[in-house]
C-alpha cells in the first residue's frame, strides 16, 4: 500500500533524477566536452556564446546549441519509413534514463520520521535490471538505420547492432565477479556494503573495471569504438538522416549513457555516495549539532554531493579517452570484444571465485 | 625504417658502359626510318619518334638493360596549331599534335623525353598502359584535353571533365572564354 | 538452371547482393574533391572506381593565357598545402628555359621557404590522417605546429597559404629582420609538438592496428604505376629528386631521406614523420650557411626593377612598361624540371614559341598518379581502411585536378 509520503517521496526523487540529467548533465556534458577537449589541445574552447554580455565560461554554447536545433527543419528523407523513423530517438533517449531507477545517489536518512532511501526503485536484481534496459538501446540505434532508407545508416546499424550486441556479452560477464564479491544483484545493498573503504569494488576489482569501462564505452559507441557513427567512413553512421530535435535525442541519449555508466562505475567500484573512513551514521551523529533532521538533511545533501562528484570525475575520465584514441576498425572491434574482453573477464571470474574460496578476498 | 643518404647525384652521373640514353635510342635505330628528330636542347635528352613505333620505342627503353626506364613519370600532349614552325619536322609532317613522354630510370638514374607527332586527321596512338600501368589516367587525361585515342586503353573516357563536356579544351583553337551548355541534375 | 551445382551462386541463392555505395563528393574522408564509387560485399570493397575532376579549374589553359610571370598565382594554388614549392619549380623550370643563373642567396632563400612548404603539406596531411582515424587532438597539435610555420611564411611574404612568393629570377621580398630568431623559436615548439604528436600516434596499439599492412603496394608496382615521394620511399625506393638530381643547393646539404620497407601506410606516415625533422634540418643548415648578397639577378629583362626605381629612371620604367605590356620574351624551346613536392615529383614541362606568354605549361601531379593506384591499394580490405588509405596517399585535389 503507498501511502502518500511515499508517493510524494517517489515523485521527487524521479524529478530530482531528471533534473540531474536531462536539465543538469546533458548540457553539462556538452560543454565538459567543448572544454575539457579544449584544454587538451591547447585551445580555448567555445567562449562567443553570451547572454547580456555574460558568456558564463562557454556555458551558454548549449544553450545556443539546443535553441538551434529546435528550430531547425524537422526532416524525414524520401523512402523512409516515417513512423519508426520519427520513433527511433526516443527508442534511444529512454533506456538511457530509465536505466537511473534503481541507482542509489545517497544512503538512507531518517527525515521527520520518514526513512528516506536515495533510490528511486531498490530492485533485488538491480544489476541484471541494468543490463536489460541497457540491451534496448540496441533496437533504437537499428530501428533508426533501418527506417532512414540510406546505405550509410544500414551500415552503420548492422555495425552498431553487432557492436553492442557483443559487448553486452562481455560487460554482463564483467560483473559476475563484483556480484560474487557482494553475493548481492542489488545496487542498493552493493552501495552499503562499500561502507568500509577496504571494501571498494575498485581496491578488489580493479581489472573488472577497466573491463567493465571498455564495454560500457564500447556500448555507448563513443570513440575509440565510435564505428557505428564513425563520421569519417559512414558519414554519422545510423543518425545521418536525422537533423533537429531528432538529432538532439541521439545526441542526449549518447551524453546520458556517459553518465550512466559514470553512475554504474560509482555505484559498482567506487562506493556510490559513500565517504572513504567515514560510515553515514558516523556523519549523521557527527552533524548532530544540527539536530536530528538537521544532521539527517545535511548528511543527505553531502551524500548526494559526493555521488555527483565522483559522477563527474568518471565523465571525465570518459571525456580523455574520447579525445586521446583514434578509433578501431569495425573487425578489430568485434576481435577486441569476443577474443580478449570476453576470456579475461572469464579468467577474473575464476580467480575472484578462488579469491573467495581461500579466503584472499574477504567475506562482504 | 633505414635511412639512406646516398651521396648528392651518386648514380646520376651513371656508369661509364651504359652512356647516355639518346645515345643507344639513336644507335638502336640508326637507319630505321623510327626516329624523327633528336635534340639535347637545356639537357633534356628528346627524341621524336613515329606515333606508329610508339610501342616498339617504348618496349625498347623500358626492357633494354642499358636504358631502363622503369617510370613513366608523365604524359601529356602538346597543340601546335598555328606554331608548327617551333619544331622543324611538324610542318614536314603536317603533325598538329605531340604526344610527349618523360621517362625516368630510378636504378640508373637518367630522363629522357620522347615525343610522337599526330596529323590532325589521324589522332591515334597505341595505348602504353600495358608497359607502364600509371599511364592509364595520363592518357585519359590527354584524352579528356586533346581527343587524342589512345589504342587499346582499357577505359577511355574522360577524366577531369564531365562525359557531356563538348570539345577538347587545351587545343589552341578552344577559346578561352568558351560556355559549355548547361546539364541539369540526372534525376 | 542446366547444371544446377554449377550454376550454384551462393550470393543469388541466399537473396544477398551487394552494396553499392556513392563515397563522395560530399563526404567528410573526401573532402568534395574525388568521388569512389564502391562495391561493397559486406564490408569487404569488391571493386573500387575513383572519379577525380570535381576541382578542375584550368590551370594549363589559364596559364597558356596569362603572361610568364603571371602563372605563379596559379602555381600556388596546385598543391596548397606546400605552395611554394609549386612557386620554385615553375620559376626552375622558367629559369632554365631562359639559361638564368639566379644568385646564391636566392637559391638558399628559395630552399629554405620551400621546406618549410615540405613540412607545412606534411603536417597537413598526417594531421588529417589522424583526424580522419578519429584521433582529433592529434589533429589539433599538427595544426598548432603548421601555424607555427605558416606565420613565419606570413613575415617573410605576407601571404599564410598561396604564397606566390618567387618570381622569374629571384624572389619578391628579402628575409625580414629577426627570421633566423624566428625560426630558431617557432622550431623548438614544432620539434615538442612533433613528439606529442609521435606519442599519442606512433605507439598507439590502435593507430598501428589501422595503419600497418594497410594500403600496401610492392616497389616493382610501386615505380610502375608511377609513385614518387613518401609514398615510394615507403616501399623502400630511394627516389628523391633533392638526392637524385639536385636543384637549387640540395648537393651542398647535410640531409637524409627516411626510406621504409612494407610500402604500407604506416610506413608511409614513418616516413613523413621523418621528412619533417630533415626539412627543419635542413632550413637550421640553410640559416647558418646562407651568404649576403642580392635575392634577384641583375637583369631587367627577367626580374622587373622595383616600383621606387621604375617611378624615377626611364630605362627602368621602359623594362617595367614592356613586362607588364607584352610580357617577358622566353626564348623559344621546352624544358622539363622536376623538383621534389611534398607528395612526390612535381615536374613543369613548359614550351615556348619565344611570345610573353607560356605556349604550355605543363604540371607533372604527383598525386595524380598516386590516386590512379587507388583501386589496387584497396580492392579486397575493408571499407574503413579506405580511409587511413587515401589519407596517406594524399590526393590535393588542387594539384590532382589541377
Amino acid at each position: 500500500m503507498i501511502t502518500l509520503p511515499d508517493l510524494v517521496e517517489t515523485v521527487v526523487k524521479i524529478a530530482f533524477i531528471l533534473g540531474l540529467t536531462i536539465g543538469f548533465y546533458a548540457p553539462i556534458i556538452g560543454w565538459i566536452e567543448r572544454k575539457q577537449s579544449a584544454v587538451m589541445q591547447d585551445r580555448i574552447g567555445g567562449n562567443r556564446a553570451a547572454i547580456l554580455g555574460f558568456t558564463v565560461i562557454g556555458l551558454f554554447h548549449s544553450l545556443a546549441d539546443a535553441i538551434k536545433l529546435i528550430f531547425k527543419e524537422d526532416f524525414v528523407p524520401r523512402g523512409a519509413e516515417t513512423a519508426l523513423h520519427r520513433l527511433a530517438p526516443v527508442i534511444s533517449v529512454v533506456p538511457a534514463l530509465i536505466a537511473f531507477a534503481v541507482i542509489p545517489f545517497g544512503g538512507t536518512y531518517n527525515l521527520w520520521g520518514h526513512e528516506t532511501r536515495l533510490v528511486i526503485a531498490d530492485l533485488d536484481v538491480g544489476v541484471l535490471y541494468v543490463f536489460a534496459i541497457a540491451s534496448l538501446a540496441t533496437y533504437g540505434v537499428v530501428i533508426a538505420g533501418w527506417a532512414s532508407n540510406n546505405n550509410w545508416s544500414l551500415l552503420g546499424a548492422l555495425r552498431a547492432a553487432a557492436q553492442m550486441f557483443s559487448y553486452e556479452v562481455a560487460m554482463g560477464l564483467t560483473i559476475i565477479g563484483l556480484v560474487m564479491f557482494y553475493q548481492s544483484l542489488s545496487l542498493v545493498e552493493i552501495v552499503d556494503k562499500q561502507e568500509n573503504f577496504y571494501h571498494w569494488g575498485i581496491i578488489w576489482h580493479f581489472p573488472a573495471f577497466i573491463l567493465f569501462l571498455t564495454c560500457a564505452i564500447a556500448e555507448n559507441k563513443r570513440i575509440p569504438f565510435d564505428t557505428p557513427e564513425a563520421e569519417s567512413e559512414l558519414v554519422a553512421g545510423y543518425f545521418t538522416e536525422y537533423s533537429g530535435m531528432k538529432f538532439i535525442m541521439f545526441w542526449t541519449a549518447e551524453f546520458l549513457e556517459i553518465v550512466t555508466i559514470s553512475a554504474l562505475c560509482v555505484t559498482l567500484f567506487f562506493g556510490g555516495h559513500q565517504i572513504p573512513f567515514v560510515t553515514v551514521s558516523g556523519l549523521i551523529d557527527f552533524l548532530g549539532f544540527l539536530g536530528p533532521n538537521g544532521a539527517n538533511a545535511a548528511a543527505m545533501l553531502i551524500g548526494v554531493a559526493v555521488f555527483i562528484i565522483k559522477l563527474t570525475l568518471l565523465i571525465m575520465l570518459q571525456m580523455s579517452i574520447r579525445w586521446t584514441l583514434p578509433r578501431f576498425r569495425y573487425d578489430q572491434v568485434m576481435k577486441l570484444g569476443w577474443k580478449m574482453i570476453l576470456p579475461a573477464s572469464l579468467i577474473w571470474i575464476f580467480l575472484v571465485g578462488a579469491g573467495i574460496l581461500t579466503g584472499v578476498m574477504p567475506a562482504v | 625504417m633505414k635511412s639512406d643518404s646516398a651521396p648528392a647525384g651518386g648514380a646520376r652521373s651513371g656508369d661509364a658502359t651504359s652512356g647516355p640514353p639518346l645515345a643507344i635510342v639513336i644507335e638502336k635505330y640508326a637507319d630505321m626510318g623510327v626516329v624523327i628528330h633528336t635534340h639535347r636542347l637545356h639537357g633534356d635528352e628528346t627524341v621524336v619518334v613515329h606515333a606508329e613505333d610508339i610501342l616498339d620505342v617504348m618496349n625498347f627503353l623500358r626492357k633494354d638493360d642499358r636504358l631502363n626506364f622503369d617510370m613513366m613519370m608523365d604524359l601529356t600532349a602538346v597543340d601546335y596549331l598555328d606554331n608548327q614552325n617551333l619544331n622543324p619536322y611538324l610542318a614536314e609532317m603536317n603533325a598538329r599534335f605531340e604526344v610527349v613522354y618523360h621517362l625516368y630510370s630510378i636504378g640508373k638514374n637518367h630522363r629522357i623525353r620522347v615525343k610522337a607527332p599526330l596529323a590532325e586527321d589521324n589522332l591515334f596512338i597505341n595505348s602504353i598502359t600495358g608497359i607502364w600501368g600509371g599511364a592509364d589516367w595520363f592518357e585519359r587525361e590527354a584524352f579528356d584535353m586533346y581527343g587524342i585515342v589512345f589504342r587499346g586503353h582499357p577505359n577511355l573516357k574522360r577524366i577531369l571533365l564531365y562525359e557531356k563536356f563538348e570539345g577538347h579544351p587545351l587545343r589552341k583553337d578552344y577559346p578561352k572564354t568558351k560556355r559549355q551548355p548547361l546539364i541539369g541534375p540526372r534525376n | 538452371m542446366t547444371d544446377a551445382k554449377k550454376d550454384y551462386d551462393f550470393h543469388k541463392e541466399s537473396h544477398t547482393e551487394r552494396m553499392v555505395i556513392n563515397m563522395g563528393p560530399s563526404h567528410p574522408a573526401t573532402h568534395g574533391t574525388v568521388k569512389f564509387l564502391v562495391t561493397l560485399d559486406g564490408e569487404t570493397i569488391e571493386d573500387i572506381d575513383v572519379e577525380i575532376g570535381y576541382l578542375h579549374r584550368a590551370f594549363e589553359k589559364e596559364c597558356e593565357n596569362q603572361q610568364w610571370s603571371g602563372v605563379f598565382p596559379y602555381t600556388d594554388r596546385l598543391d596548397y598545402t606546400a605552395s611554394v614549392l609549386n612557386n620554385i619549380g615553375y620559376a626552375l623550370a622558367v629559369e632554365k628555359l631562359i639559361g638564368l643563373k639566379t644568385p646564391e642567396r636566392c637559391d638558399y632563400i628559395r630552399t629554405i621557404i620551400g621546406e618549410m612548404a615540405r613540412m607545412s603539406g606534411h603536417y597537413t596531411n598526417l594531421g588529417a590522417g589522424a583526424l580522419e582515424l578519429g584521433a582529433l587532438s592529434a589533429f589539433i597539435y599538427f595544426v598548432e605546429a603548421r601555424e607555427l610555420v605558416w606565420d613565419l611564411l606570413e613575415s617573410v611574404c605576407g601571404a599564410r597559404l598561396t604564397h606566390n612568393y618567387v618570381r622569374i629570377g629571384g624572389l619578391i621580398s628579402e628575409l625580414p629582420d629577426g627570421f633566423g630568431l624566428g625560426v630558431a623559436k617557432a622550431f623548438k615548439k614544432n620539434r615538442e609538438l612533433w613528439s606529442d604528436f609521435d606519442k599519442l600516434l606512433t605507439k598507439n596499439r590502435i593507430f598501428l592496428d589501422r595503419m600497418r599492412d594497410v594500403g600496401g603496394i610492392s616497389a616493382e608496382k610501386a615505380i610502375e604505376w608511377g609513385f614518387t615521394g613518401p609514398c615510394l620511399r615507403a616501399c623502400g625506393v630511394p627516389f628523391d629528386v633533392r638526392k637524385a638530381e639536385p636543384y637549387l643547393i640540395y648537393d651542398q646539404l647535410d640531409f637524409e631521406i627516411p626510406l621504409g620497407s612494407t610500402g604500407d601506410n604506416f610506413d608511409r606516415y614513418l616516413v613523413r614523420m621523418e621528412e619533417i625533422n630533415q626539412s627543419m634540418r635542413i632550413v637550421e643548415q640553410c640559416l647558418e650557411k646562407m651568404p649576403e648578397g642580392p635575392i634577384n639577378v641583375d637583369d631587367p629583362n627577367w626580374r622587373q626593377p622595383s616600383k621606387d626605381e621604375s617611378s624615377k629612371k626611364i630605362e627602368s620604367l621602359i623594362f617595367h612598361f614592356k613586362a607588364v605590356i607584352e610580357g617577358q620574351k622566353v626564348p623559344a624551346g621546352e624544358v622539363y624540371q622536376p623538383i621534389e613536392g611534398a607528395n612526390g615529383e612535381v615536374g613543369f614541362y613548359v614550351v615556348s614559341n619565344g611570345g610573353g606568354k607560356p605556349y604550355k605549361c605543363r604540371c607533372r601531379p604527383p598525386s595524380f598518379a598516386l590516386t590512379s593506384a587507388m583501386p589496387q591499394l584497396v580492392t579486397g580490405s575493408m571499407l574503413a581502411d579506405l580511409i587511413p588509405t587515401f589519407d596517406m596517399i594524399n590526393l590535393i585535389g588542387g594539384e590532382c585536378d589541377r
